[in-house]
């Protein structure tokens, strides 16, 4: 270990140490717990072009505004509507269909907000937007993760029941009386909020793993959808806190780390798996 | 709990008095998807008490016609008259059961899980789930036949017995009016003549079932009603009046 670096006890008595500890607590667990909706509604690759989408909108505010948490949020939310919005209509008004549509725009707002940002002078932030910062969060940042949190988990539960009807069957949940349309836009600002969490933490390249993989992992393990929410939150808080631990004495990037441990969970459950496993399905077969 | 034999009688609460007032009336119906006119003068009335076989060749408009009634599909045109009333949007008296092909087997849920579903009409967002709901749910996996195997998730059911899970669910539902979209296809023999079995306790019952079918070598043992389609209605009867050669001629026929 390279002396420079204070021992880890040291490095704990720092607020900016405890800060980022009860981050990577705080969005593991929310993005975890928002996780089984993205596994059940198997949109981890519309999360995806969603989170690059994101960069030009920040890049935008910032470009406008200045850099705030604010500027950020609301570019953030902007682009995702453009993109999201965009593809929709792109679809609707040629022949193509949104998984093509989505593709070009992401890629090309993706390009735009680099651009823009290379141009300014927040370099530094750039990194950050790209790989997230974890470490180096202000208070601030840590309320508007807190608000984000708390308020993705109680409407996630409190939307429960019809949800996992909508999930279970989007095309008819209908009939049973399920409000579909308004859980599509409540769980589309629901992602777009948590994934703006996501963003900070671990930057747009990486924040897919941080909303698919703690769920898909439980997803291997229950018959019951309810427990991929508990349970998705806490491997995703647990398995940030954790790589938080496990990076800072190997120098690594935290956010690299904590997709690294969620992916590694993933593979354990997937090969170990009572029911889903690996072993098991052969022993089935 | 008495016994869970499937020939006995349950009352279903909720406003279900097996009289003969239960009419679903399809008065002039239209429905097209854009520009593409898929179903159009769809005019029949039936009651509870009957099954009735939807036919029609692909294309028909079979699964058009379960999903308008279902209201999963506005109408251009028409009404749906349920005991004298338009057909509500969210009227837990009618179920849709979709097609097996399109249902997320892998979804993480048990038989139970499931058939709780159907409770959610009555119980809405929030209400607690009460000794009476799990009553329900315990009598309609009962009436089933799915008490042993409640707790298995649904991909590791055959697929009758998924089938009777979703039959469960509109139970649990209190549906008087079952829609169900090919019910007997991908069944072996003895499970399809094990699901009509059902549909005759079902019937018997009081209530009604619609389901499109596509074998139409079982349509006169498994069915009492005909309704053949082709985008227009062709006939509309008992199976041993309008089940003739002649109709089918005119629905599958150049």
């Amino acid at each position: 270990m390279p002396q420079d670096i204070p021992s880890l006890s040291d490095f704990l008595a720092e607020p900016i140490a405890r800060r980022a500890l009860l981050a990577c607590l705080m969005i593991g667990f929310a993005n975890g717990f928002v996780s089984a909706f993205v596994v059940l509604r198997k949109s981890a690759l519309k999360i995806g072009t969603l989170s690059h989408a994101l960069l030009p909108g920040i890049a935008l505010a910032v470009l406008m505004v200045g850099l705030t948490q604010w500027s950020a949020l609301a570019g953030a939310i902007f682009a995702a509507m453009i993109v999201g919005l965009g593809s929709i209509f792109l679809s609707r008004t040629s022949r193509l269909d949104q998984d093509t549509s989505m593709g070009i725009l992401y890629t090309t707002a993706f390009a735009g907000g680099y651009l823009i940002l290379t141009q300014l002078n927040v370099r530094q932030k750039l990194d950050e937007w790209l790989f997230g910062s974890i470490v180096g969060m202000a208070d601030s940042d840590l309320w508007i993760a807190f608000g984000i949190s708390v308020v993705a988990v109680l409407a996630l539960t409190a939307l429960q029941r019809p949800l996992l009807i909508y999930l279970f069957e989007p095309n008819i949940a209908a009939s049973l009386g399920v409000p579909v349309r308004f859980l599509n836009y409540a769980t589309f600002g629901i992602t777009i909020l948590v994934l703006i969490s996501s963003l900070q933490a671990v930057g747009c390249i990486l924040s897919v793993g941080l909303m698919v993989a703690p769920a898909a992992t439980v997803y291997l393990l229950t018959n019951n959808a309810r427990t991929l929410f508990w349970g998705g939150g806490i491997i995703g808080g647990l398995g940030s806190v954790a790589a938080f631990f496990i990076s800072y004495p190997l120098g690594w990037s935290v956010s690299s780390t904590i997709i690294l441990v969620l992916g590694s969970l993933f593979l354990l459950a997937y090969i170990f798996s009572p029911r889903y496993g690996l072993f098991s399905r052969r022993a089935k077969a | 709990m008495s016994s869970p034999h499937p020939k006995e009688h349950v009352c279903w609460g909720g406003g279900c008095e097996h009289s003969h007032h239960h009419r679903l009336e399809v008065r002039d119906l239209k429905v097209s998807y854009r520009e593409v006119l898929a179903l159009d003068g769809i005019h029949f009335a039936t009651e509870c008490g009957r099954s009735i076989a939807l036919i029609g060749p692909n294309g028909a408009g079979k699964s058009t016609l379960l999903k308008s009634l279902a209201n999963l599909l506005s109408a251009d045109q028409g009404s749906v008259i349920w005991r004298g009333q338009p057909l509500t949007r969210s009227s837990h008296e009618i179920a849709y059961l979709p097609q097996r092909g399109d249902v997320d087997w892998q979804f993480p849920i048990t038989v139970r899980g499931l058939v709780e579903m159907g409770r959610y009409p009555n119980l809405g967002w929030w209400r607690s789930y009460s000794r009476h709901d799990s009553e329900i749910v315990e009598r309609a996996l009962a009436a089933m036949d799915l008490l042993d195997l409640q707790d298995r998730q649904i991909s590791a059911l055959s697929g009758g017995q998924q089938q009777r899970t979703f039959i469960a669910r509109a139970l649990a539902q209190e549906a008087h009016v079952l829609l169900l979209d090919e019910p007997f296809t991908g069944l072996d023999k003895p499970a399809q003549e094990n699901l009509s079995r059902l549909f005759k306790e079902l019937t018997a019952e009081g209530r009604l079932l619609i389901a499109s079918h596509h074998d139409l070598q079982t349509v006169k043992g498994f069915y009492d009603d005909v309704l053949l389609i082709k985008k227009v209605q062709i006939a509309f009867g008992p199976v041993e009046t309008q089940f003739t050669p002649e109709n089918l001629n005119a629905a599958y026929g150049n």
